[in-house]
Parts: structure tokens; sequence; C-alpha cells
């Protein structure tokens, strides 16, 4: 079964029409990049797949059952963790509140795991979320969607903002969770680094998708790239 | 520098033992005072659980202080219902009020919800003031009988009310402390923060929301039942927005999300109130005065204050 269906989706922030019919399909334990500028939707469309910013029209089927109007606390429940754009811990709450309160079923994300995966967080248990640094927030982010042990996790620029070896740290951790089995939709604006892990490329541009291809394919395609890259 | 958590430790042992041994220090009047500072103080925290803890700023929280008050008076009064009885049925009274309230309220956000919580706060504000046959209007509810615990002491003496008083407030609080330290407590600082976020992780927040504040009004009603009690007298005045904005501005004054300093606000402001209508009626503009002066000098109240100072001294040690 796909993992991940989205079926024609439309969505509109008030007026402006956003979303104008994206399809995009993702198989169990595959990586996923979503590419394109600035503007052209990419976050929209994790809002749209975490029902914070509902579709109008169109489906998006997770495991098999329509999650297109569920709430979103369903939504996280039925298996979807995400990390956010722009990290967005909780400032006063420390690193192992954080990983208490968010952790949730039973996939073998346990504390011990995390840390492994996240060696600054270990060190940090006690810290509030505020006081990390920015790449520290970032694994946080991530560590606080794995505990909830999700069987799909949707990342929204994780690299954005971090220094080049937080990049490869961040980088190691994507490979040991695709190596797990963990599917990822993984939007970026890094190329280099979607390409790394990619299995599979989607680009979006002005609310659709323009191209699809892997990422081998999209290497050597100088025109597609500095067509919706601008690279 | 001491470690935070023993400056806390000593200060809680500390502050405990002055509680213990007021009455040795106090006349029975300023025992009275200090009673009702102890009151003030768990009304104030329990209105912490909602601004400081969960980011709800209610402007009705005197609703459930004054329900309590009503239905234990009446409880007392009219089929003199003994404490054992009478006190949890107040506190109960106030926990479903917030129930019903908070179905309603919680379906609206920031001023939005703080209207919709005073204009709810109102209506029982009217109804305690229009329905003279039940809740003697305007006039109240004299002579609300002091609680009988079968102990040698009788409580219509200050000292004994004021132990009997302490020893609620200090079993509320410990079970405050617990609702703020356990993971429940911790969720509610999430929502604090954003509300989208403990969605996206998963969070039903509006249960979450709907827990924190039946269990606000709870410890509310809780302060309630004390107060008539401890003024043997029950009125509208119990219910008014006026005594909501007070609680509000004691959380404000002594920093919301702290607990014990909304406590220190309230004992500030009661004290403030009782100097202040020595000299004047016009308690309403002063305590006005006060929260503009808290808003441009201390936004993030006592608390703040004290945690910016120690910071400061840390900084040169």
């Amino acid at each position: 079964m796909t993992m991940l269906t989205i079926d024609d989706v439309h969505t509109y922030y008030g007026d402006s029409y956003v979303l104008q019919g994206v399809s995009l399909e993702l198989e169990p334990g595959t990586v996923v990049a979503l590419l394109g500028r600035n503007g052209v939707g990419k976050t929209t469309l994790v809002r749209s797949i975490m029902g914070l910013t509902p579709a109008a029209r169109g489906r998006i089927t997770f495991k098999g059952t329509d999650i297109t109007r569920m709430p979103t606390w369903r939504i996280a429940r039925s298996g979807i963790g995400l990390v956010p754009q722009g990290r967005r811990v909780f400032r006063s709450l420390t690193v192992r509140e954080h990983l208490q309160v968010t952790a949730r079923g039973s996939g073998g994300w346990t504390f011990d795991r995390i840390v492994n995966l996240f060696p600054n967080l270990g060190n940090r248990m006690r810290s509030q979320g505020g006081k990390l640094s920015g790449g520290e927030q970032q694994m946080l982010a991530a560590a606080r969607a794995l505990v909830g042990n999700p069987d799909l996790l949707l990342m929204d620029e994780p690299t954005e903002g971090l220094a080049p070896l937080m990049v490869r740290d961040l980088g190691q951790a994507i490979a040991s969770l695709k190596a797990a089995g963990t599917s990822i939709l993984l939007v970026e604006q890094q190329l280099a680094f979607a390409l790394r892990y990619a299995d599979l490329v989607y680009i979006m541009s002005k609310g659709r998708i323009v191209h699809q291809c892997t990422p081998a394919e999209l290497a050597a395609d100088p025109e597609t790239k500095s067509r919706y890259l601008g690279v | 520098m001491m470690n935070d958590n023993r400056v806390t430790i000593f200060a809680s042992i500390a502050g405990l033992a002055l509680l213990i041994t007021l009455p040795a220090i106090f006349g029975s009047y300023y025992l009275g005072l200090a009673t009702k500072m102890i009151i003030f103080g768990l009304f104030a925290m329990s209105l912490d659980l909602l601004i400081g803890y969960t980011g709800l700023a209610s402007l009705g929280h005197a609703a459930y202080f004054g329900v309590a008050s009503y239905a234990t008076g009446l409880l007392a009064l009219r089929l003199g219902w003994s404490v054992w009885w009478a006190l949890p049925a107040g506190v109960l009274v106030a926990g479903l009020t917030a129930a019903l309230f908070g179905l309603l309220a919680l379906r609206a956000r920031g001023s939005y919800f703080l209207m919709i919580t005073l204009a709810l706060s109102q209506v029982l504000w009217g109804i305690a003031f229009g329905w003279r046959s039940l809740t003697g209007g305007d006039d109240g509810l004299p002579e609300v009988p002091r609680p009988d615990l079968g102990l040698p002491w009788s409580l219509a003496d200050n000292t004994p009310f004021y132990y009997f008083t302490l020893v609620i407030a200090a079993i509320a609080t410990l079970l405050l402390l617990r609702v703020v330290s356990s993971p429940f407590g911790q969720s509610l600082r999430g929502i604090r923060e954003s509300e989208t976020r403990m969605l996206a992780l998963g969070y039903d927040t509006w249960r979450y929301k709907f827990i924190a504040f039946i269990l606000a009004g709870l410890f509310a009603g809780l302060a309630g039942v004390l107060y008539v009690y401890y003024n043997r007298f029950v009125s509208p005045d119990y219910i008014h927005v006026a005594r909501s904005a007070e609680v509000l501005l004691m959380v404000i004054l002594g920093g919301a999300g702290s607990l014990f300093g909304p406590a220190l606000g309230a004992a500030v402001i009661v004290l403030l109130e009782n100097i202040v209508s020595g000299y004047t009626e016009r308690w309403l503009m002063v305590l006005g005065v006060v929260y503009v002066l808290v808003t441009l000098f201390a936004p993030d109240g006592i608390t703040g204050v004290v945690r910016r100072l120690r910071q400061r001294q840390g900084g040169r040690a």
C-alpha cells in the first residue's frame, strides 16, 4: 500500500489560491524530496497534509485512510510526524520535557535511541528549548517528532539557517532514519542536500507539481534546475 | 551563589515556618488579614493555571469563586449542612459551572475568550443580584456560620480558622504543584506557547484546555468556599467583574506562570486594599494605577523582577 497519496489537492489561504491541483505519491520506506523556490506552496502542502490548512478540494490518503478533513491531532496520531519550518521548539520546556510530552506509541523510538541518533541532545536534557543553538533546536524538533513513532515524517526545510557542520549531522540522521525504514517527505531549498538522500524528486512551481524524476536525472538536467530552482 | 533548587526549598521552608508561627506574632486583626491573603492566594493560583500555564486570559474567574460561595452559604444557612458536605458541594458546583462555561467560552480565543468569560460571569452576577428570594439580592446572605469540625477549638475564633484555612490551602497548593509539574502540566505549557504545534504533535488541545478550565474552576471554588466561611457573608460583589479584574491583577503583579508569584501578588493586593481603604473609597482607581505601573515597569511581575535581579547578581559573581 502506498504510504501517502495526494490527489489533485487545491488549497486556499483566504482569497489566495495557493495549491492549484497537487498530486504526489510516497511509497513506504522511501525519501521523497519536494523542491521549488520560495512561495510556490511547499509549506502549504505540508500544512494541508497535517490538516492545519485543510484542502478545499482533492483527497489526501494516508495508509489507505482519507485524512483530508480529519482534525490535525487525529492526523498526527494516525502516524504522521511534523518537523515544522523554523524548528519551533517550545521555548520554556526542557529537552527532556519535550520528549516526555510527545512520546507516544511503540515503534522502537525510545529515549536511548534518540540520544544515540542526536548525541548533542543527550548532553542538554535539562536545557530549555529557547536556550539551544539553532542546530540543537533542529535536532530537537526532529527528535520530538520521532518519539511519537510516526510512520511518515514531514520535514519542512530542516537545513534552513544551519551551519554546514550541523547540516552534515542532520544528513547523517536522515540517512539512519531511512536505513531504519522511516518514510520521509523532505521539503528543501538546498538542492545538493535533497539529492543526496532522496529516492524521488518532485518539483513545485506556482502551486503545481511541474516535474517528477529521480535525483540522478535531475542532477543531469541543467535546464530544469535553472528553470524551476534557479541553480 | 546558591543553586536555584536549594534557594527555592529554603524559601519554601522559611515561608511555611513563618505561616505556621504567624498566630504567635500577630494579633487577631492582622491574623484575619493573613487569612484573607491565603484565600486570595489560592484564588490567584487557580487563575494562574489558566493564564500562566495554558495561556487563557479569563476575565470572569470570580464566577466560580462566587458560585461556590453562594452554594456553600445557602446550603449551610438554609439546609444546615455541615462543612463536610457544604464544602465539597460548593467546590463541585464551581466545577460544574466551569464545565458549562468552558464549553461555551473555549470556542473562542484571545480577547474574544476574555469577553465571553466576562459576559458569562456577569450573567451569574445578574442572577445573584436579581433573585432576591434565593440570594438576598444586593443584601447578600448574612450570618453564614463558621464551620464546626467537632474539634475542641471553635473556628469562630481567628486563630483556629487561620489554621483551618492554612491546611486546606496547603493541600490545594500541593495538588496544584502536582498538576503543573505533571506531563499534563507540560502539555498545557506547550499549548500556551503554540496550540498549532501541539495539534501537529497529536494533542487534542481542546480537551486539555477544557480540563484545565474545570480544574481552575474547582480551585477557585475552594477559595470561594473558604471566603464565605471567613466572612460569614456572601454578596453579588463576590461574582462581580471587579473581583475578576482584581484576581487577574494579582496574577499579573505576581508574575503569571510561577504559581507562587500570583499568591504573592494576592498578598500584596490584599494588603494594599486594606491600607488604601483607610484613606479613600476609590480602591478601584488605585487598582487601575497599580495595573498601569506593573504593565509599564514590571510586565513579568514580581517573580520576573526577582529573576532579573538574581541574574544580574549571578553575572557579577
